[in-house]
């Protein structure tokens, strides 16, 4: 027990269901803090679904979902978990550094973390520029930079990387393992199977089931497989 | 409810608007630019546009502060920002609140240009208070603010937000006094007109009548304003199915 009271996250047997449908179907998993941990899963298996869970902005129709020991949803969890959602969330008629003045004034940050997240993400020289005339890629840092304020001890990252080049995927992923082996819990949700060998654990949704729960090197292992493309369409599929 | 939180807010809409010249432009000189237009066509009817006029200083600000309120509030929504939001120590009520602020801000100069147009280039010699209609036009443009983001929590899309208009607002138009006296109008009709916001806003700005007539118009029009902020701040869900 002692090592469940200090999990990041604790979903416990949780259920959601849209209009009838299952869209997550019973899911429980715990996350230690300064895991890195990849949420994987074809388009429509309930990524997104699972990390709102974890948001307190989803409706649940079962089961419990706790997030630094405190119930989801829970007022005293507001701006405790940093979230980058897919899409990017930001206000595209401000410029970069009034976005997040917005968001670190909310949070009662100071000045500096303002500056200090500009760095992380490498858009200090964009300060001034206008979201709207940002990049895709600079609009995702962007996005990133804004769930990094104040530092919060839980990261959830729906798709952050999708529509970027390598080089910058590359880095995003240094980032986020920097923040997890600072004691950061980073869940990202991801589509590009590569990416999968930076986690140090994998969970693997299909139709709102999760379908494994386990480290890179036991994926390609349970698939029988040298390649993370053909160990997840193996279990996907349903054939290993 | 924190101050400090809701003016932040309202300091990022402005700040919003300020890279937008072109919707601030819309938004401070179309009613002003209408009133003057309406002025112009009566030319050739004296007295014709003192007793139109004044009445459509309590519209044109309700209209236009109601379609604006409700898409960039559904913009909020829909590019993702509300959700972020919601994951963080602001509540839907500094939220609204910071909305009502900034376009209450911009109804004051709102209003304040289009009455000052009317007195002097548009030529309106009215019978009643100058500031009296100027503090209907801004209970006016608030209205069009509190039902804007009222009804853009229940529209699902911008499409939506903007269909609401001929629903929501032509009805009233029809019903205000503006095309008929109240007072002709079949009685059923005239019960619903009564407790309408804008023909309260109408019968505000209606020289000659008594302070308690003015008080109970302004305090139809205040309830309002209150009422529909207060929709809009509990219709608005921090979860989603």
């Amino acid at each position: 027990m002692e090592a469940s009271s200090q999990s990041t996250f604790e979903v416990d047997d949780l259920r959601v269901e849209r209009q009838g449908n299952e869209i997550l179907r019973s899911i429980s998993f715990r996350a230690a803090p300064g895991e890195l941990i990849g949420l994987l899963g074809p388009s429509g298996s309930g990524k997104t679904t699972l990390m709102r869970s974890l948001l307190g902005v989803q409706a649940l129709t079962s089961g419990s979902v706790k997030v630094l020991q405190s119930a989801v949803g829970s007022a005293s969890l507001r701006g405790r978990i940093g979230y980058m959602a897919q899409g990017s969330a930001i206000y595209l008629d401000l410029t970069v550094e009034e976005n997040l003045e917005y968001f670190a004034g909310v949070l009662r940050l100071a000045a500096m973390e303002v500056e200090r997240v500009m760095a992380v993400v490498a858009l200090t020289s964009f300060a001034g520029r206008l979201a709207s005339s940002l990049s895709g890629g600079e609009q995702t840092r962007l996005s990133l930079a804004i769930a990094l304020l104040g530092s919060p001890p839980a990261l959830i990252l729906d798709e952050p990387t999708v529509g970027l080049d390598p080089i910058l995927r590359r880095d995003l992923w240094r980032t986020f393992e920097e923040l997890a082996r600072a004691g950061t819990t980073v869940l990202v949700s991801s589509h590009v199977l590569d990416e999968a060998a930076h986690c140090a654990r994998l969970l693997l949704l299909r139709n709102g089931a999760l379908l494994f729960d386990d480290s890179p090197a036991q994926l390609l292992a349970a698939a029988g497989a040298t390649s993370y493309d053909v160990a997840f369409e193996r279990l996907i599929e349903g054939v290993a | 409810m924190s101050l400090r939180r809701a003016l932040l807010t309202t300091r990022r809409i402005l700040q919003q608007l300020r890279h937008d010249p072109r919707t601030i432009g819309l938004l401070l000189l179309v009613p002003s630019a209408l009133v003057g237009l309406l002025a112009w066509s009566l030319t050739n009817d004296p007295g014709a546009f003192d007793s139109i006029g004044p009445r459509l200083l309590g519209v044109f600000p309700l209209v236009v502060m109601f379609l604006v309120t409700s898409v960039i509030t559904l913009r909020e929504r829909s590019v993702g920002t509300l959700e972020r939001l919601f994951t963080l120590p602001l509540t839907k009520a500094e939220f609204v609140a910071g909305y009502a602020i900034a376009f209450g801000a911009l109804a004051i100069v709102q209003s304040f240009l289009v009455s000052v147009l009317s007195y002097t280039w548009y030529g309106l010699a009215h019978q009643g208070v100058p500031w009296r209609i100027s503090v209907v036009a801004l209970c006016a443009g608030l209205l069009g603010t509190a039902f804007g983001l009222a009804l853009s929590a229940t529209a699902h899309s911008e499409f939506q937000a903007v269909q609401f208009m001929p629903a929501f607002i032509l009805p009233q138009l029809l019903l205000c006094g503006l095309i008929l006296p109240v007072s002709q109008l079949p009685s059923a009709l005239r019960l619903l007109a009564d407790v309408l916001p804008m023909t309260a806003a109408v019968h505000a700005i209606a020289p000659f009548q008594s302070n308690w007539y003015y008080v109970s118009q302004f305090a139809i029009m205040v309830g309002y304003i209150l009422v529909a902020l207060i929709v809009g701040a509990t219709t608005l869900r921090r979860t989603t199915k």
